[in-house]
């Protein structure tokens, strides 16, 4: 939300030199335990209350979530799933309720795809944050994001998301989020505490017959600095539609990687072409003299 | 003797020529801003960020009006021939300055036709990429993926048209006597006769 962060920055939008790096953070992360969340949406009102936001009253759909999607409001909401789970008894349903917002990729997908200066953000100890006075309005991270969560206001053509409330861990407070889970089901402690406490988790998970439970940690981006421990950690596409394998798109790395810098150096190289051909060819001359 | 012209362009086709061409820079000055970081200083001409990103697709969209006015114009003179085919053959002579082997050009010769097809299909596919991903307005009603494709394929067109205006702002440097067409509508006799010898005859009925 805001550049007057006591947190150091380890990368930033539209960057291409790198940041100071001497001092050294650890890293911190949030987990979210799907199998003890009781989708009361309490994190969702934490969140508003906390971030001063308050979203559109909006309707009734015959199902839980409220609102429906991520708004530039509301940084987080609960996805609910009823699916079928093949168990040796039959077919099992179950109730699946994730929390949504942004994964905190180490390997920003957002960040890769902005083009204004400093206008996103990754501190060194993982959050990545937007800095709306720099943000453009142009939605280059949404398609960067390979978790869709980025929204532009209409009213101010800014982009929102979660900010791991970046105010609050610089200050050495937790989430918003975390601070109210009445079920203990979101965590935020150093990313090596929340996966070993994931690890315990998922051990107590296999024991109740979820065998394929597992910490959600996607290494196609690099890892995320949220994370979840989901029962069927081989289909996290159950859970609303969670990707199995988030990549920044190759679209995306393709036109932000290796295109730019060679397309800005043909541009500069087809004038120094023009240049150095006048000099050495010289022009057509018109022979005035000349008679048809 | 004085020198004796011939009118190339009147100023309705000029007016139209430089209003595309002042378009196309403001237009690619905003667009190159958000291209690299190292061109985002672009931005404080337009005022800015936002501006650079709120303006740049109004700028596009013009742009693309006034070379629509200015194709319906010219089209048919650029219509590509067998004798086109053959000039694009000995082009690598002419840059070597070598050109007693080019096939006499009509009004435009090969490099010139190449240019103007290239421009249009460039804007063409700028425009339809561009509306996909315009924020606020339109970029909402198309999936991501589509946009993904479509801001590489626009950023792949743009640069295609940049280095294609850059051949042609070359050329007419090149080819002395050039630019005096688009800036007073005449070239000189001389100037028709050696580069264009075919439109020369068809302006001076073959004489």
């Amino acid at each position: 939300m805001s550049s007057l962060q006591s947190l150091d920055i380890a990368n930033r939008s539209a960057m291409t030199t790198p940041p100071p790096q001497a001092r050294h953070t650890p890293e911190v992360a949030k987990l979210i335990d799907v199998s003890s969340c009781i989708g009361c949406k309490a994190c969702q009102v934490a969140c508003m209350q906390w971030n001063d936001l308050r979203d559109n009253v909006g309707v009734n759909t015959g199902t839980y979530a409220n609102p429906l999607d991520l708004t530039p409001e509301s940084w987080t909401v609960m996805r609910f799933s009823e699916v079928e789970i093949k168990a040796d008894e039959g077919t099992r349903l179950e109730w699946l309720i994730r929390k949504d917002g942004c994964m905190h990729c180490a390997e920003p997908g957002c960040l890769k795809a902005c083009p204004a200066p400093g206008a996103i953000v990754k501190y060194t100890n993982g959050i990545v944050d937007f800095i709306s006075e720099n943000c453009i309005g142009c939605g280059n991270c949404i398609t960067g994001c390979p978790f869709n969560v980025p929204r532009i206001s209409k009213k101010d053509s800014k982009a929102y998301k979660c900010s791991l409330c970046s105010d609050r861990v610089a200050v050495g407070l937790e989430p918003a989020c975390v601070k109210t889970c009445p079920t203990g089901a979101i965590r935020f402690g150093s990313k090596e505490d929340m996966l070993e406490f994931g690890a315990d988790r998922v051990a107590d998970l296999k024991e109740r017959g979820f065998a394929q439970a597992a910490v959600y940690n996607p290494q196609g981006v690099g890892g995320t600095h949220v994370m979840y421990v989901l029962q069927h950690a081989d289909q996290p596409e159950l859970y609303h539609g969670l990707p199995a394998d988030p990549k920044i798109s190759p679209l995306v790395s393709v036109w932000k990687g290796v295109a730019k810098p060679l397309a800005v150096a043909a541009m500069i190289g087809a004038v120094l072409v023009g240049f150095f051909h006048y000099i050495k060819v010289g022009p057509i001359e018109t022979k005035e003299e000349e008679t048809p | 003797m004085s020198t004796r012209y011939l009118l190339r362009y009147d100023e309705s086709e000029r007016i139209n020529h430089w209003a595309t061409a002042l378009l196309f820079l403001l237009a690619a000055f905003s667009g190159l801003a958000l291209f690299h970081p190292s061109l985002f200083f672009f931005t404080d001409l337009f005022g800015g960020g936002v501006w650079a990103r709120i303006l740049h697709p109004f700028l596009g969209c013009l742009m693309f009006i006034a070379f629509l006015l200015l194709f319906l114009r010219l089209w048919r003179q650029n219509v590509w021939t067998d004798a086109d085919r053959e000039w694009m053959r000995h082009s690598g002579e002419l840059l070597r300055g070598e050109k007693s082997n080019m096939p006499p050009a009509g009004k435009y010769n090969a490099g010139q036709k190449a240019v103007f097809w290239v421009a249009a299909i460039a804007l063409v596919l700028l425009l339809a990429t561009g509306i996909t991903f315009w924020q606020p307005w339109f970029a909402d009603a198309f999936p991501i993926t589509l946009r993904r494709f479509a801001v590489l394929l626009h950023a792949f067109s743009a640069f295609v048209l940049v280095i294609t205006i850059i051949v042609h702002i070359y050329a007419a440097i090149w080819v002395k006597g050039t630019v005096r067409a688009m800036t007073r509508g005449t070239v000189s006799e001389a100037w028709a006769r050696q580069n264009h010898p075919l439109w020369y005859k068809e302006m001076t009925g073959g004489k």
